[in-house]
C-alpha cells in the first residue's frame, strides 16, 4: 500500500479530488458551487486519465523521422477520452449554468432549498 | 454484409438527422416528421428483429472501417432489436396522448423544439441499446440527460426547472461514478470495446489479480447507474420531475429514459464484466437490499401523497425496486424478470400518466385526490384506462404486471437464501400498490354532485386511440407473455 501510493501519488490526488467534488456536487447548497464541484469532479477524472496514460520518458504517437520501436510512445487513445470528456462538461456545465440564471431571474436567490421552500409555499 | 444488418446504424442516425432537420421546420412539420421517423424506426427495428430470430444469431457491426480493438462497434441480437421496437411504440404512443396538452401548455415557437428534444433522446436510447463500445455508451447517457432535462423544463415555471436542476445534480452525480468506473476499467483491461473487456476480465479474474480495483469499478458502474435511473434512496428528483412536466415527458422519463440506462446497466452485466462474476459478487446484494427498500419506501410515499401525477411518479419508484431486486436475485430467472418488468412497467406507467392528465382535465386541472371524485364517469376513457393501468400495476391476471410479478416469485423460489425476503416484500409491496391504486379507482367512480364539465370520446379521437392502444399492448403483454418470454432467454443467451 504505502510504496504502491507514492508512485501512483498522482492518481490518489485525482481520487481525493473527485470525492471533494462529488461531495460538493451532492451537499453544497448554493447552485454556483455545486456546479464548481462539479467540474472539480469532471477535472479529477481527466486528471486520473493523463495519470494512467503518460509514462515518462516517452511521447505522443506523432511520426516525425520514421517509425521508432513501440517503447518510444504512449497509448493516444486516454488523452482522446480526455478530450470528449471535456467536451462532455463544458456543455453540461453551460446547461446547469443557463439553469441557474432561470432560476436566480425567477426567486432572486441561489440557495436550493430556498428554492424549494418558495415553492412549496406558492403551492403551485 | 447484408442490407439488414446496417439498420441500428439506420435508426440512430435517421433520429439524430430528423432532429437537425426539425429545427428548422415549422411545429407542424417537426410534428409529422416526428411521428413518421418514429415509425420507421419502429419498422425497421421490427424488420431486424425477424431477420435476428430467423438467422437466430447475433452480429457486430463495425463503424468506420476499423477492425475490433481500434474501431467503434454496434452490437444486435434479438433482445437489443427488441427493444428497440418496444421503445419507439411506447414513445409514439406517448406522444399522441400528451399531444393536446403539449400545445396547452408549451408556447407554439416552441413546438419544433421540443421534436428535438424527443428525436435526440431516442437516438441516444438507440445508441444506448445497440453500442458495442464504452465510451460511446457514456456518451450518449451524458446526451439521453440532457435531453430529458430539456423535455422537463420545456413547460416553464418555477416548479420544472428546479426539478431538472435537482434532476441534473443527480444525474451528474451518476454520470460522473459511471465515467471514473469506464476510466478504471480501461485502466484495468486497456480496451473500450465491450467483448474484448470481456475476455481480458475472464482473464485477470482467473489469475486472481487487482480483485479490488474490479470491485471497486463493478460497484462504480451500477452504483452510478442506478443513482441515474432513480433507485430508491437517489429518487429525490422523481416526483417533482415527473410531476409537473408535461405529460408526454413524463411518460417517456418514466417508461422510457430510466429503462435505458437499466438496459445498458444489464448489457454492463453481460457484455462487459460477464454474469457469472456478476452473479458471484456481492455488489448485487446492495442492488438487492436498496430494490427492496425502493418497493416498500417508493409506496409508502405513494399513499400519503394526495397529487395524483406525484402518486404515479412515486409509484415508479417502487417499481424501479422490482427491476433491481431482480438482477439482486443473481439468476437467469431474476433477469428474464427485471427485462419483463421493464417492458410491464412502461406500457403500464405510461398509460397511467396519460389516462391521469385526462382525469385532472375533466376537473378544473386539479390534481388533488378530492376534487377527482367521480371523474371516471366524466371523462370515460381516461377512467378505464386508469383503471387498468391501475389493476395492472397491482397484478391483476390477464395484465401485465401479474406476469412480472409471478416472474419474480418464481425466480426467487430458484435462489438460495434470499427466497423468503423477497417473497415477502413482494407481498407486502402488492398490498400497498393495491392501497394507493384502488383508493384512487374507488375515488374516480364515487359519484359526485358538483357539475363539472364532461369530455366525451368523440370529442378526444387521438386520445382515445392512444388509451386502447396502450390497453392492447398491456393485455399482449399479459396474455401472450410466453413468446415474450422465450424472446427474453434468447436475447439473453445471444450475449454471452
Amino acid at each position: 500500500m504505502g510504496p504502491n501510493l507514492l508512485t501512483n501519488y498522482g492518481e490518489a490526488v485525482a481520487m481525493i479530488l473527485f470525492v471533494i467534488g462529488f461531495s460538493n456536487l451532492l451537499l453544497q447548497k448554493n447552485l454556483i458551487k455545486k456546479i464548481i464541484g462539479l467540474n472539480i469532479m469532471d477535472t479529477a477524472v481527466y486528471l486520473f486519465l493523463a495519470e494512467k496514460g503518460y509514462i515518462a520518458g516517452r511521447t505522443a504517437p506523432i511520426v516525425v523521422d520514421g517509425v521508432q520501436k513501440m517503447e518510444a510512445y504512449i497509448n493516444p487513445v486516454p488523452s482522446g477520452l480526455v478530450l470528449t470528456g471535456i467536451v462532455v462538461s463544458v456543455s453540461v456545465t453551460a446547461l446547469m449554468l443557463s439553469m441557474t440564471i432561470r432560476l436566480y431571474r425567477r426567486y432572486h436567490t441561489l440557495d436550493l432549498d430556498e428554492i424549494s421552500t418558495r415553492l412549496k409555499k406558492e403551492g403551485l | 454484409m447484408n442490407l439488414i444488418q446496417n439498420f441500428p446504424f439506420f435508426s440512430i442516425i435517421l433520429s439524430m438527422f430528423s432532429g437537425t432537420v426539425s429545427s428548422v421546420l415549422p411545429g407542424k412539420a417537426a410534428k409529422w416528421l416526428n411521428s413518421a421517423v418514429i415509425a420507421v424506426i419502429a419498422g425497421l427495428s421490427c424488420v431486424l428483429l425477424v431477420y435476428l430470430t430467423l438467422t437466430g444469431e447475433s452480429y457486430v457491426y463495425m463503424m468506420g472501417h476499423f477492425p475490433a480493438p481500434w474501431g467503434n462497434e454496434i452490437r444486435a441480437g434479438v433482445l437489443e432489436a427488441g427493444m428497440a421496437l418496444f421503445f419507439c411504440i411506447i414513445m409514439l404512443l406517448s406522444m399522441m396522448g400528451g399531444r393536446k396538452k403539449l400545445i396547452e401548455e408549451v408556447d407554439e415557437e416552441k413546438h419544433n423544439l421540443y421534436y428535438i428534444l424527443i428525436n435526440l433522446l431516442l437516438s441516444s436510447l438507440l445508441a444506448l441499446v445497440y453500442t458495442n463500445d464504452l465510451f460511446t455508451a457514456y456518451v450518449f447517457v451524458e446526451i439521453n440527460t440532457i435531453s430529458a432535462c430539456g423535455l422537463i423544463m420545456i413547460r416553464q415555471n418555477g416548479r420544472t426547472i428546479e426539478a431538472a436542476v435537482r434532476y441534473m445534480i443527480m444525474s451528474l452525480l451518476g454520470s460522473g461514478l459511471f465515467l471514473l468506473g469506464i476510466c478504471m476499467l480501461y485502466d484495468l483491461t486497456g480496451h473500450l470495446l465491450m467483448s474484448n473487456i470481456q475476455q481480458e476480465i475472464a482473464v485477470i479474474v482467473s489469475q486472481e489479480q487487482y480483485t479490488i480495483p474490479l470491485l471497486v469499478t463493478i460497484a462504480f458502474m451500477s452504483v452510478g447507474l442506478a443513482i441515474k435511473s432513480a433507485l430508491f434512496p437517489f429518487h429525490s428528483w422523481l416526483p417533482d420531475a415527473y410531476g409537473y412536466s408535461t405529460v408526454s415527458s413524463a411518460a417517456i422519463l418514466s417508461s422510457l429514459v430510466s429503462k435505458g440506462y437499466i438496459f445498458l446497466l444489464i448489457k454492463i452485466f453481460y457484455r462487459v464484466i460477464g454474469i457469472d462474476i456478476i452473479n458471484g459478487n456481492k455488489i448485487i446484494n446492495i442492488l438487492f437490499v436498496f430494490g427492496i427498500a425502493g418497493m416498500i419506501f417508493g409506496s409508502l410515499s405513494a399513499i400519503k401523497e394526495n397529487d395524483i401525477r406525484r402518486m404515479i411518479a412515486f409509484s415508479s419508484v417502487a417499481q424501479i425496486g422490482y427491476i433491481y431486486m431482480g438482477f439482486g436475485l443473481g439468476t437467469e430467472q431474476g433477469m428474464t424478470a427485471s427485462i419483463f418488468h421493464i417492458l410491464s412497467h412502461a406500457a403500464t406507467k405510461s398509460l397511467l400518466f396519460i389516462a391521469a392528465i385526462g382525469l385532472t382535465d375533466v376537473s378544473n386541472g386539479s390534481r388533488h385526490f378530492q376534487d377527482l371524485t367521480g371523474a371516471g364517469y366524466r371523462n370515460k376513457i381516461a377512467g378505464i384506462g386508469f383503471t387498468v393501468g391501475a389493476l395492472s400495476m397491482v397484478g391483476l391476471p390477464a395484465f401485465s404486471g401479474f406476469i412480472s410479478k409471478i416472474l419474480f416469485a418464481q425466480a426467487a423460489v430458484y435462489t438460495s437464501g434470499k427466497t423468503i425476503v423477497t417473497l415477502l416484500v413482494l407481498g407486502i409491496s402488492t398490498i400497498l400498490n393495491a392501497i394507493y391504486f384502488m383508493k384512487t379507482v374507488i375515488r374516480i367512480y364515487t359519484p359526485e354532485k358538483t357539475e363539472y364539465e364532461t369530455i366525451y370520446c368523440k370529442q378526444q379521437k387521438e386520445y382515445t386511440i392512444t388509451i386502447i392502444l396502450f390497453i392492447l399492448l398491456n393485455l399482449v403483454l399479459g396474455l401472450g407473455s410466453q413468446p415474450i418470454t422465450d424472446w427474453i432467454h434468447s436475447g439473453l443467451s445471444m450475449f454471452s
